[in-house]
């Protein structure tokens, strides 16, 4: 059924730390390169070589330039789906094929049952659905649900694809319903929001806005490097002559 | 949003052929409108043609259009499931009611009782059908409380200046139809008029700061994280330019209400052949008119995820 589960207390989900991202694009490399072999595979390409270039991803770095009366900075900004606790993807869903689990709150798709009507693309205020013309099904993001109880990996890679890969531990995984959980603790410390609140759809992902602008300047310790090859010519007899 | 031609097609072309259907079966169950064999074979036929047709053509923006009978299984959660049901629920009465008035000759009895249970019918599909635009928070021109009423009132427009064609055509034309149909298309108008001017001041509190949760100041989208356009953007990021809006909303309102009104008028001075080909000219009108509003309707939507791409 479409309508959703009464919520246990899990809620698995991503917090993603915009003050360390650097947008290097490996959170959305490893998610596409995992998912196109996972739970929702294939994540279709359409002309990958050519000039109108078209594909299913789940995950999407954009950058952003923020500016305040403190001044301006880059922002990157993964965006994927927030696995929300109010989803009306799939509420609006007409066959059942968009679901969100009861037993930790993931939202998935059954690309069995989806008739590629969009309706639920349309619903996502996000946009973390995509539709894949290949298959003729919509295709989102499983928070690696392939990975994240695969008894065959080892215990320290079962997380998303995502999180193993970024390479400032900006994105962080865990249960966001237990209050005690890391995650829930780091949301707590950074003041961590939700995307678009007034629109009602509680995201369960969390952002944590970049830290506060400060004065400080770096300090360097280390003395100036001195040529290691003495310069020859005029100068270089200058040079020698002062040294002595 | 992109304005996919299956679906402008297909909200439009099932709104007048259910404003059609719940006029013929109200009307033709209470013995208003005659039960004529050819009047119910073109009108019936026409109305559910209408309905066919548009539902064939939904189905063509399906990706898997061969599961569509799953559509029927969540009507608890979903407005699609639901017109879904409602629309294939109509076509039992409406049929009865074809038969009865087509082979029987007869509109009353259980033939009237099937009409007017089709005309329940045709209202919940286009109410269902309104829900669906309605209920979409990442739109706020379609949120609003003008949608559904929107969806009904437009219905009722298309269908009975259709209605009137028919019964022109077949010189059983009356003016309280007549009357009608002009007063439904001045509302239609008005409605439209409200509509655009709603949705022409609207302040919506969703923007990038809220959609990026960056606090203050300004967001400028510096770099997407794709150099071609993507399904978000083919599907939700579809801009019209103001100038081709401002055109298009002219155009809208010439051939699907003042033409019409001004063609309907002229009809209650004319004798039979020359009101009826201006009454089935006010249909035509009407309806093309109609199409570029549908068009228009989802072309001037802005989805919240274009936010993301400083659209």
């Amino acid at each position: 059924m479409t309508c959703l589960p009464s919520q246990g207390g899990k809620k698995l989900g991503l917090v993603i730390d915009l003050d360390t991202c650097v947008g290097c694009q490996a959170c959305a490399t490893a998610c596409k390169e995992w998912n196109t072999g996972g739970h929702m595979a294939p994540l279709t390409d359409i002309d990958p070589y050519g000039g109108t270039v078209d594909g299913v991803w789940f995950n999407r770095v954009h950058a952003y330039e923020h500016t305040t009366e403190m001044g301006g900075r880059t922002v990157n900004f993964p965006r994927s789906c927030l696995h929300c606790e109010t989803p009306a993807c799939v509420t609006v869903c007409p066959t059942g094929a968009s679901y969100k689990r009861a037993s930790d709150g993931i939202v998935l798709i059954d690309e069995d049952k989806c008739i590629g009507c969009k309706l639920c693309s349309w619903a996502c205020p996000y946009g973390a659905r995509e539709f894949d013309t290949d298959v003729g099904v919509m295709k989102k993001c499983t928070l690696c649900v392939d990975r994240i109880y695969n008894d065959n990996l080892t215990e320290e890679d079962r997380v998303p694809a995502c999180v193993a890969a970024c390479p400032t531990s900006a994105r962080h995984f865990g249960d966001l319903g237990d209050p005690r959980s890391a995650v829930s603790q780091l949301v707590a410390e950074r003041g961590g929001v939700d995307l678009m609140p007034e629109l009602g759809y509680h995201p369960t992902n969390k952002y944590l806005p970049p830290r506060a602008h400060t004065r400080r300047a770096a300090s360097v310790p280390a003395k100036a490097l001195e040529p290691v090859r003495a310069e020859g010519g005029f100068l270089g007899w200058v040079d020698r002559m002062l040294s002595n | 949003m992109h304005p996919a031609f299956s679906v402008v097609f297909f909200t439009t072309a099932t709104g007048a052929g259910y404003g059609l259907l719940a006029l013929l079966g109200v009307l033709g169950g209470a013995q208003i409108i005659p039960p004529d064999f050819w009047l119910g074979f073109i009108g019936m036929g026409l109305a559910l043609g209408l309905i066919a047709a548009g539902l064939l053509s939904s189905t063509g923006h399906l990706g898997r259009p061969e599961r569509a009978w799953r559509a029927f299984s969540q009507w608890r959660s979903s407005w699609l499931s639901r017109e879904g049901v409602a629309s294939v629920a109509t076509f039992v009465p409406a049929g009865l009611f074809c038969i009865g008035w087509v082979f029987f000759d007869r509109t009353g009895g259980w033939v009237a009782i099937a009409g007017l249970l089709a005309a329940i019918g045709a209202i919940v599909t286009v109410c269902t059908t309104g829900m669906i635009y309605a209920s979409l928070k990442p739109i706020a021109q379609w949120h609003s409380r003008y949608t559904l009423p929107a969806y009904l009132i437009f219905s009722a427009m298309t269908g009975s200046v259709l209605l009137n064609a028919l019964l022109q055509g077949f010189a059983l034309g009356s003016r309280m139809l007549l009357a009608a149909s002009m007063l439904l298309t001045l509302l239609g108008w008005g409605w439209k008029l409200a509509t655009w001017r709603y949705n022409d001041a609207l302040e919506i509190a969703t923007n990038a700061n809220t959609a990026t949760g960056l606090v203050g100041g300004t967001v400028r989208s510096l770099e997407w994280p794709h150099t071609e356009e993507n399904y978000l953007l083919k599907e939700m990021g579809f801009r019209i330019a103001r100038k081709h809006s401002a055109r298009l909303r002219q155009i809208t309102q010439v051939l699907a209400f003042a033409l019409p009104v001004l063609l309907l008028a002229a009809t209650l001075a004319l004798p039979w052949p020359f009101a009826a080909v201006l009454s089935v000219l006010a249909a035509i009108a009407q309806l093309s008119g109609m199409l570029v509003e549908r068009w228009l309707f989802f072309a001037e939507a802005k989805h919240t995820v274009s936010l993301y791409y400083g659209r």
